[in-house]
């Protein structure tokens, strides 16, 4: 036990110090190809090496063109344009009433009215909360829809092209020369250098994700009572799930949250929203008795709807981050 | 001019911050880049509507408990609340837009191999021309 122990010490004060030797069970990446000498560059393809040469190619064909007096004028015409727009906003913030003056015609009787009534009305401590969610909940219901509605067309149009680079690649179209026919370029690789036995970070990860989880749901449920709200509790959910990616692998979370469990959650929160609101317009709105008790401010189960409300829009935003991170990282979800 | 400038500073470099990304959109080729100019100019919107909501000495807008029970109510106490949900809307459809345009770029790039506007468009238009010159070789080869 000792001798493992010093055995242990030793191999991490080498690895610290670098000059040691590496500890065995240390994964080493493979060296890279050997770059191709200039001459033997292929031209005919997308490649890296070509990218090098396209900038000087877009000279020549600017000078061939005669566009270069045109890309002159454009820049010119830009920053004018930008001085004219920044000098006349300027002179507009110039002649604006003073910073946090209290009688701005910004702070209006709609303030007043909001502050005044807002918490009997809502029951919800947190006024931006019975705000968003009560008085303007088919706002944030759009603003809803417009993530998922994000969320699905990336995963559409990163995910179609994921499935063609495959199809591409399982049966290439070459032309009698054996050349690639295709127009498209190789997909790109976009899981470089992703380690999966990284032991510090696994181990800070199995520590943190739990309190970052609690954090996330301690912010959801309280929306009403403190700063906070679906919104950024949905965001702290999503950063536990992207750590566990990182440190786990895909693969892990992939087993808990693909596309088929974020399209189920996010659209099954979002009709429930649809529904829950749509029953309160019909209640409580257009001075009908709303049949939703409201509670008593600053417990956690009271603001009427706000606090379901709150659990969907942080499913839906947790979900949309998460898949945003892994779509663009992995292509997949 | 200078005076209310410094008064209104918040505001003043709300507007700078706007001007400044709407250079990099106008000016940079990389689109990564011009993604990142927009995301300043939303930023600079969020810190003119925080600013316009910000009333000197006055408390968030979450309702405090009064001394002898109850929930002070008082509208002099808090700060406009209708500037965070506006921020709010703001900063999910910046969100949003910001992804589906990254979605896009990766697709132009896969395609052209460069982030380049101007690169991708002169690849675009050779190989149109590519297409004409063979549809126009093919039809001559017919007439033959």
């Amino acid at each position: 036990m000792n001798e493992e122990l010093r055995n242990i010490w030793t191999q991490f004060f080498n690895w610290v110090m670098g000059n040691g030797p590496r500890p065995e069970n240390e994964v080493i990446p493979p060296e890279p190809p050997p770059a191709l000498p200039f001459s033997q560059k292929p031209t005919d393809k997308f490649s890296r090496f070509h990218e090098a040469t396209l900038k000087e190619r877009y000279t020549q064909w600017l000078e061939l063109h005669g566009l270069h007096l045109f890309s002159v004028i454009y820049s010119g015409l830009s920053v004018l344009t930008c001085i004219v727009i920044v000098s006349l906003l300027l002179a507009t913030v110039a002649e604006l009433p003073p910073f946090g003056h209290e009688r701005n015609p910004a702070n209006n009787e709609v303030i007043r009215r909001y502050v005044q009534h807002g918490g009997r009305e809502t029951g919800a401590q947190n006024i931006v909360a019975g705000l968003i969610l009560d008085y303007r909940a088919f706002d944030t219901f759009g603003e809803s829809a417009v993530l998922f509605t994000a969320a699905v067309s990336v995963l559409m149009i990163l995910g179609a092209s994921r499935r063609n680079s495959l199809k591409d690649s399982q049966n290439p179209h070459t032309d009698p020369e054996g050349r690639n026919f295709s127009q498209r370029g190789p997909p790109v690789i976009r899981h470089h250098l992703l380690r999966k036995d990284d032991a510090i970070l696994q181990g800070v990860a199995s520590l943190s994700i739990p309190v970052i989880l609690m954090m996330g749901c301690v912010v959801v449920i309280n929306g009403h009572l403190s700063p906070g709200g679906g919104f950024s509790g949905g965001a702290i959910l999503s950063t536990a799930l992207i750590l566990a990616a990182n440190a786990f692998g895909f693969e892990r979370v992939h087993n808990f949250f693909n596309e088929r469990t974020f399209i189920v959650s996010s659209s099954t929160a979002l009709m429930i929203y649809a529904l829950s609101k749509g029953y309160s317009f019909f209640t409580g709105a257009n001075h009908l008795h709303s049949i939703i008790p409201k509670g008593t401010i600053g417990d956690i189960l009271s603001a009427g709807l706000i606090l379901p409300l709150n659990i969907c829009v942080g499913l839906i935003v947790a979900g949309t981050l998460y898949g945003f991170y892994a779509l663009f990282s992995e292509g997949d979800m | 001019m200078l005076e209310k400038l410094l008064l209104n500073h918040y505001e003043a470099a709300a507007v700078i911050l706007s001007g400044i990304g709407l250079t990099n959109l106008l000016l940079q080729r990389n689109l990564i880049k011009k993604i990142i100019g927009l995301n300043i100019m939303d930023t600079a919107v969020y810190l003119f509507l925080a600013a316009k909501g910000y009333v000197e000495g006055r408390a968030a807008p979450i309702l405090l408990e009064a001394q002898g029970g109850g929930w002070i109510t008082n509208p002099d106490v808090y700060v406009n609340p209708v500037p965070a949900g506006l921020v709010l809307t703001g900063i999910v459809v910046s969100v949003s837009v910001t992804a589906f345009a990254l979605a896009l770029t990766l697709k132009l790039y896969e395609h052209y191999g460069t982030l380049n506007i101007d690169e991708a468009l002169m690849k675009m238009t050779e190989q149109q021309e590519e297409l004409e010159t063979k549809i126009s070789d093919a039809e001559e080869d017919v007439l033959a």
